[in-house]
């Protein structure tokens, strides 16, 4: 069935038999519209939001018992630990961001729009930031106080895992996209994703063991907002061509 | 000028029986030229006065460690060629480039760690370098793993391309390392613009392991595609003639 395209300037209702109107998609959701749905999905899902936290805290709590209770020691790998640890939270609940959209149809739905792919893949990656990243980084210096983190460090660590998570988001969501059309893609995604993650890394523990040491952090800062910067313009983009052959498959 | 050659580069047929003509030439030009950079570097240079003879693995270490990062680029920019104009062939290249330049990773830092323990006294250390090196190993094998995952291998090419392609964002960051952490390893000693700190007589023998290390790359990958291509082409009929069998082989 053709279906006439709408024409703004000139609407004229009368064309559109309702018959048409039935078997037309509804409205292209625009950014905003698409923000809303994906957030209130993740909050629906409690176990989306509440699992990478429960795995951040459990194996975090694992690292003493491991590693030795002497506070001296904790206090230098502090920072590093917990770095580490809200990368592999990020890069395990990464595997879904589209997982549910490519196995229910609607990720082929939203390929097919007229408008890029840049902006829904943006906004599923935003909603991933505030579900997972967010809450880590807000979690973060209690984790810190608890491996006997020096006071300096606090806001550093927060401050730096809120940016680097965002930017490990965005760079996850590549390889999300890329391995959505496998059937298991846990360890793949995490050896396609993890050599990306490393400037991440290197700054964000960069940021605060300089405050640690008393020095200025700003410069690591920077750098780790210039990161996120390049990646917000350039992840969803190679995300979406990701999606679209992952769909060819 | 026509683009006619760019065309028919993307025929893996034309690519095979070309490559044929080349690869006797650039066989012995590559062994020549890394038989005479060995017995020169390794038995003529002359001794180090602080390393001693340990610092002749660089005879090997450098020119693996230049053609691992070379190695990545031809992969992506291939990748890249296959995804925009969707060339056959172009593909294939990036798949054999893949282990090859896995391979001199492997051997550059293999190498590195050999000469670290007579020179550092311990055979690994987190420096900035070794650390990059490491991490262009982690991406030559992400890029392997995923090619290979795929059941379908267009896809493959373009999810491991693409994959390919977002790794190049580390290689500047591989260079840049040495300048942004510098901590144990010494600084570059070749350097493009500006007089080198090698010795020349040391020099020599180098840049001849070098272009040897180039050439022997080019007639590797070129071995390797063309043992691809025949893979990938096994139904066609040229293929079919070229192995000397007419009728289709045994249905399994």
């Amino acid at each position: 069935m053709r279906v006439e395209p709408f024409d703004r300037a000139n609407p004229d209702l009368s064309k559109r038999d309702s018959g048409s109107v039935k078997s037309v998609p509804p409205r292209v959701p625009g950014f905003y519209t698409l923000l809303r749905t994906e957030f209130t999905l993740a909050v629906r899902r409690r176990s989306d939001i509440v699992n990478p936290l429960l795995f951040f805290v459990t194996v975090l709590a694992m690292m003493p018992l491991g590693i030795g209770p002497e506070p001296e020691m904790l206090a230098r790998m502090a920072a590093g630990l917990i770095w580490v640890m809200a990368l592999l939270a990020t890069l395990l609940s990464q595997e879904s961001l589209f997982r549910g959209d490519y196995e229910d149809g609607s990720l082929e739905q939203l390929a097919l729009q007229p408008q890029p792919l840049y902006f829904p893949v943006l906004a599923k990656v935003v909603v991933h930031w505030l579900v997972t990243g967010m809450p880590l980084a807000l979690l973060s210096p209690l984790l810190g106080m608890m491996l006997n983190l020096g006071e300096a460090g606090y806001w550093p660590l927060f401050v730096s895992l809120a940016l680097g998570t965002a930017s490990l988001s965005l760079i996850g969501a590549v390889g999300a996209a890329l391995t959505v059309a496998l059937r298991r893609p846990g360890l793949l995604l995490a050896l396609i994703i993890m050599p990306l993650y490393v400037p991440v890394l290197i700054f964000g523990t960069g940021a605060v063991q300089a405050a640690l040491d008393g020095y200025g952090y700003g410069p690591q800062m920077a750098i780790l907002g210039a990161i996120l910067a390049a990646a917000a313009a350039l992840a969803p983009l190679a995300a979406a061509g990701a999606i679209r052959i992952s769909l060819e498959n | 000028m026509s683009w006619q050659w760019f065309h028919r580069l993307g025929s893996p047929r034309w690519f095979y029986q070309k490559t044929s003509v080349w690869l006797p030439w650039l066989g012995t030009a590559s062994l020549l030229l890394l038989a005479v950079g060995i017995a020169w570097g390794l038995g003529f240079a002359p001794e180090d006065f602080k390393q001693g003879n340990s610092y002749r693995i660089i005879y090997i270490h450098v020119p693996a460690a230049f053609l691992a990062l070379a190695g990545y680029y031809i992969m992506a920019i291939c990748g890249a060629i296959g995804l925009i104009w969707k060339m056959k062939l172009s593909f294939v290249v990036m798949r054999a480039a893949a282990p090859i330049g896995a391979a001199l990773t492997f051997i550059a830092l293999f190498t590195g760690a050999v000469w670290g323990k007579p020179t550092w006294g311990t055979y690994w250390v987190w420096d900035a370098r070794i650390t990059s090196m490491l991490i262009l190993f982690f991406l030559y094998l992400g890029v392997m793993a995923l090619s290979g995952a795929f059941a379908r291998e267009q896809s493959g090419d373009k999810a491991s391309a693409l994959l390919a392609l977002v790794g190049t964002v580390n290689i500047p960051i591989i260079y840049k390392s040495v300048d942004w952490w510098f901590t144990l390893h010494q600084p570059a000693t070749l350097k493009l613009t500006e007089a080198s700190t090698i010795d020349p007589s040391m020099f020599y023998p180098l840049i001849t392991m070098i272009a040897g290390f180039y050439l022997f790359y080019a007639w590797v990958l070129t071995l390797h595609t063309r043992s691809l291509i025949l893979q990938r082409e096994w139904r066609t009929q040229w293929v079919r003639e070229l192995l000397g069998q007419s009728a289709p082989a045994a249905k399994v």
